[in-house]
């Protein structure tokens, strides 16, 4: 058995009811949520809606999945898989929301190698710094490594303390 | 007759003192008969024949020794085969350069507590000891009584040392164990720190992680990755939330200031450290982890700073000088 992370944009009706087509077949293999992105922004001509839903399964059941959603009717535009084999948590210290958190975490996944697959925000007041812990996956060592220093390189922009594990060897 | 003198009366020197008064049995059976000849501390000093253990009294009473003989004198015409350098640190050195520069040229030990000087100029001052036939001695600048410096040098001789992580101060080491323990802002345990001593009235140079560069430095060159302070990158503590160990903890994570040196890395910083892992102790401590390539992880802890523990880093420098090599 090996967990594997998988980005799935779907094209879907702009009417209720339709994520749950997606959602239903992925959970009842045992898959688990990492992120779901509307991006309404891109409306196809025809109307449809791309959503961007990241998962993470075991590998074995990716076909029968993919079977599943194609008899549904459903339209994958695209999919991805990523092996997830190195793993690290950071922890972010600032104005973490009015930086625009979901910017500051997509920044690490540029070529889909690596993916932010959990995340913890503590907000005790709406003016001051907030704080998360945010756990990385990546394909590998290297992909987590350069993940790591485009976040780097994005808190540094944004302001956001950033602090890293000690045990890089443990990871 | 080895012949001492002291330069800097201040808590470190005179802790040194102390304990030559109070070890002197011991230590005259490990290396023979020894004799403070000259003490200077900032403003007066004291050379020639006097006792020990009065000096201490009369700086502890009135706050200076019986003449007004500078320290650069001292140093410059005393009498003394090892020149004990406690002055208090400067950053850029400040006199304590010149003091150790000029016992080197005389061909004395220098034994120092100072980060100053040891920071500022590592290799001149080193090469200096070297062309002299004598040696510069360095434990009390880093750590306080945990070894740190003879431990590199000396007990892991022929080991590739590829990094040393460490906790090198005791002020942030405390504040984030206590922020870990009660949840409570930075602000607020700050000012219990420095209500139990353990913190500055101006806590900048502890907080701001400039404390733990300036030993990073020194533990850089020790271990053969040349490094000035400027090359450091150093971020503090003061940004760190108390929900920040709240979430670390969810992970299993704790923070610690944490100084690390590779031939990559040169930096202080507020790291997530696992809760079982050697370096999330606790308290007002000093720690450090060796990665060597043969001898495995070493891990060393203790306490940081205070008056005996640090003398105690300047005692064994001097046993190392006189019966180290036997």
């Amino acid at each position: 058995m090996s967990e594997v992370l998988i980005t799935l944009i779907v094209e879907l009706e702009d009417r209720p009811g339709q994520l749950l087509k997606v959602l239903q077949p992925i959970s009842a293999l045992g898959g688990n949520i990492v992120g779901i992105i509307h991006q309404r922004g891109k409306k196809t001509p025809l109307n449809r809606l791309p959503v961007e839903i990241s998962f993470k399964i075991d590998s074995s059941k990716v076909e029968n999945l993919i079977k599943e959603l194609k008899s549904l009717g459903i339209i994958i535009r695209s999919f991805n898989e990523v092996k997830l084999t190195a793993t690290t948590s950071v922890l972010l210290i600032g104005h973490l929301i009015h930086t625009d958190i979901s910017d500051t975490i997509s920044s690490i996944d540029t070529d889909g190698e690596a993916e932010c697959v959990e995340m913890h925000v503590s907000m005790p007041e709406i003016s001051g710094p907030s704080t998360a812990i945010i756990t990385i996956s990546a394909s590998g060592k290297e992909k987590l490594k350069e993940a790591l220093e485009k976040l780097r390189e994005v808190c540094r922009r944004k302001e956001i303390t950033i602090i890293e594990p000690v045990n890089e060897e443990l990871i | 007759m080895i012949k001492i003198a002291i330069i800097g009366f201040g808590t470190v020197g005179q802790g040194f003192a102390e304990l030559l008064v109070r070890k002197r049995d011991e230590i005259e059976k490990a290396i023979g008969e020894f004799k403070v000849t000259a003490i200077a501390d900032s403003k007066s000093s004291i050379s020639g024949e006097f006792s020990l253990s009065d000096t201490i009294k009369m700086k502890r009473e009135t706050g200076r020794l019986r003449d007004d003989v500078s320290a650069m004198e001292i140093v410059r015409n005393a009498e003394y085969d090892v020149l004990v350098e406690a002055s208090v640190t400067k950053i850029g050195g400040g006199d304590a350069v010149e003091y150790i520069t000029e016992a080197l040229r005389r061909g004395k030990h220098v034994i120092t507590s100072n980060k100053g000087p040891i920071v500022a100029d590592f290799d001149g001052l080193m090469k200096l000891a070297e062309k002299n036939g004598v040696k510069l001695m360095y434990e009390a600048t880093v750590g306080g009584a945990m070894p740190v410096v003879k431990l590199a040098k000396k007990y892991l001789a022929f080991c590739e040392i590829e990094s040393v992580k460490g906790i090198f101060n005791g002020t942030c080491n405390y504040i984030l164990s206590r922020m870990e323990e009660e949840r409570l802002p930075y602000e607020q345990i700050l000012k219990e720190a420095q209500e139990l001593g353990y913190a500055e009235a101006d806590p900048t140079y502890d907080v701001e992680g400039i404390d733990a560069a300036l030993k990073l430095v020194i533990i850089a060159n020790t271990i053969g990755v040349s490094a000035r302070y400027e090359d450091v990158e150093v971020t503090g503590i003061t940004q760190i939330t108390p929900e920040a160990f709240q979430v670390a903890a969810e992970k299993g994570y704790t923070i610690r200031l944490i100084a690390e040196v590779s031939r990559e890395k040169l930096k202080v910083s507020p790291r997530l450290v696992p809760l079982h892992h050697p370096l999330s102790i606790r308290g007002a401590m000093n720690a450090a982890m060796f990665k060597t390539d043969t001898a495995g992880n070493i891990f060393v802890a203790g306490r940081g700073a205070g008056k005996e523990e640090t003398a105690s880093a300047m005692l064994s420098d001097f046993y190392e000088i006189y019966a180290g090599s036997h």
